[in-house]
């Protein structure tokens, strides 16, 4: 009883670990971004700054805002911490990811995106339903790779449990599977659709023409933006420790010991770090993609997940 | 085989066979013409470094000749020839239009599925290393063949061409690690002089139908319509 105590205790301590990480690791890329493309770069923790300055400030609400409006900020962060809570951060044992697995991790995401397209098309002003219809169009086809990128590996490792799938990958060694070669570029591209970045969204700009995300949460302020921002930068890390622990799992914690969560928690942060500069490169490379062009793009990521699913009834199955 | 009974190596070679695979869905999916020719080369070295993988795992010496071979002519010489054409018709920043693209690379999605229910039951006669590749190298050449279908241009034409014999050896590396030295050095040359051959024909169709689209080879009349 005391263990299984422990072990939820661990558990929240890891999610809020996630929780306040997000925004330095939000930090981390915008500022390597500025250096890549010669600007100069705010502090590493700016976006402590904004929120903190976000959240001393007085809400101004629209009109004719319902409660759809002033709920969503509160739904949008409350499924991305509970999502946070089922992903292995610095330590494999996550007594919520018996409860939750990858699909209802999916579904969280959808929980969220609906939620936030529903309160941009309340206010009822243009920028909002236009981006509310654009998110939908790209997350449509996003979903269905990433679902497809993460069957690839709850098929390697027979289950949907993130904790044992991780367990699995990480007991089995250094073996070479051209399967997760696949799942991990459909995971980067669908990564970079979901969490608006360059190639298919530049936050960025604030240019109508140009807006996905933000085009939604024009008309917040306050505790509200906030939060919607907050949930965006946990967003990105939950993807990006997926990608990390999923395909790299090496060092992460597999037992509650104090050596065994520093080494976790190191690995960790060098991995997003190293994975961080990766995406920076990538958005100062590109330029941005016509949004007509995104269903393309995304079209190429469903096709490599699911190359990596077919690779892995062909190649790595035993005949 | 499952995957955990191979070495590295084993692995490597499923690896790059994975590659091959993608490089002929890479191929389906570009329109542009220089690209695609630079596809085509990535796919010839892919396939040298599994025929080099094969040969370190198999112990057959002779594979490391084929492999050399594959690699001096098809990921440097055919490749380099057709851009010297693509140059010299001025065709190498042409994007052709291809209709329905994504339902193109679903049929080949489903092309691969076509081939793993085919070749299941001689995977399942072999005894060799590679025997999970030969479904892979059966869909190298069916996605040839898709993209020698779906396109107009006659340089994406051979290029798809040359990507079914690249499947072709494939397979035969795959199935029975290699064909004889003699065969396999008469199709080397075969696939060079037809290459020389093709190049010879883009210039005579440009010359008698002033362009490279063989769709306008099915009019007859010499009118203009």
């Amino acid at each position: 009883m005391v263990d299984n105590l422990n072990a939820w205790l661990d558990s929240a301590l890891q999610t809020l670990l996630f929780i306040a990480g997000a925004p330095l690791l939000a930090g981390w890329i915008k500022r390597l971004k500025c250096h890549l493309q010669n600007r100069a770069a705010p502090s590493l923790f700016q976006p402590y700054r904004d929120l903190v300055k976000l959240f001393a400030k007085d809400v101004v609400l629209a009109e004719h805002a319902s409660w759809l409006f002033r709920a969503a900020p509160y739904i949008v962060f409350g499924a991305m911490v509970l999502s946070a809570a089922v992903v292995p951060l610095v330590a494999v044992p996550l007594p919520a990811s018996a409860i939750a697995d990858v699909i209802v991790l999916a579904g969280f995401f959808a929980l969220a995106r609906f939620f936030q397209a529903l309160a941009g098309m309340d206010i009822g002003t243009a920028f909002g339903g236009m981006g509310a219809s654009r998110e939908m169009t790209v997350a449509s086809l996003a979903e269905p790779a990433m679902l497809m990128a993460v069957f690839t590996l709850t098929m390697t490792a027979s289950t949907t449990n993130l904790s044992i799938a991780i367990r699995h990958i990480l007991a089995a060694g250094l073996v070479l599977r051209p399967s997760f070669l696949f799942a991990l570029l459909s995971l980067a591209m669908v990564t970079v659709a979901e969490t608006g970045h360059i190639p298919v969204d530049n936050p960025a700009t604030h240019l109508e023409l140009t807006m996905l995300h933000e085009a939604m949460v024009l008309e917040y302020s306050a505790r509200h933006l906030a939060l919607m921002e907050w949930a965006s930068m946990i967003k990105l890390m939950i993807y990006a420790v997926l990608i990390s622990n999923i395909f790299l799992p090496w060092g992460i914690a597999s037992r509650f010991t104090v050596a065994a969560i520093t080494v976790g928690t190191l690995a960790v942060t060098a991995k997003l770090a190293l994975l961080s500069v990766l995406l920076a490169l990538w958005e100062t490379v590109l330029a941005k993609m016509r949004l007509f062009r995104v269903p393309q793009f995304l079209g190429f990521a469903f096709l490599l997940a699911l190359l990596g699913v077919l690779t892995h009834v062909i190649l790595e199955t035993a005949v | 085989m499952h995957l955990s009974a191979l070495n590295l190596y084993g692995q490597g070679i499923l690896v790059s066979a994975a590659l091959v695979l993608f490089t002929s869905f890479v191929m389906l999916a570009q329109t542009r013409i220089q690209p695609l020719i630079y596809a085509f080369a990535w796919q010839g070295a892919l396939l040298s470094v599994t025929t080099a993988l094969v040969a370190l795992v198999s112990g057959h010496s002779h594979l490391y000749i084929s492999a050399l071979l594959t690699f001096g002519l098809k990921a440097l010489l055919i490749p380099w020839m057709l851009y010297r054409m693509a140059r010299r018709l001025h065709i190498q920043r042409e994007v052709e239009t291809v209709s329905h693209p994504s339902l193109i690379m679903l049929a080949g999605a489903v092309l691969v599925v076509f081939c793993y229910y085919v070749a299941l039951p001689v995977a399942q006669l072999s005894t060799l290393v590679t025997r999970n590749t030969i479904a892979v190298s059966m869909a190298t050449v069916l996605l040839g063949m898709l993209l020698m279908i779906t396109r107009r241009a006659a340089v994406a034409q051979v290029i798809g061409f040359m990507s079914i014999e690249n499947g072709l050896f494939f397979a035969a590396v795959a199935s029975t690690y290699g064909m004889p030295m003699i065969v396999e050095l008469g199709v080397a040359f075969d696939v060079l002089v037809a290459a020389v051959l093709f190049g010879i024909f883009f210039f005579q169709i440009r010359a008698s139908i002033d362009s490279l689209d063989i769709d306008r080879l099915n009019r007859l009349s010499e009118k203009a319509e």
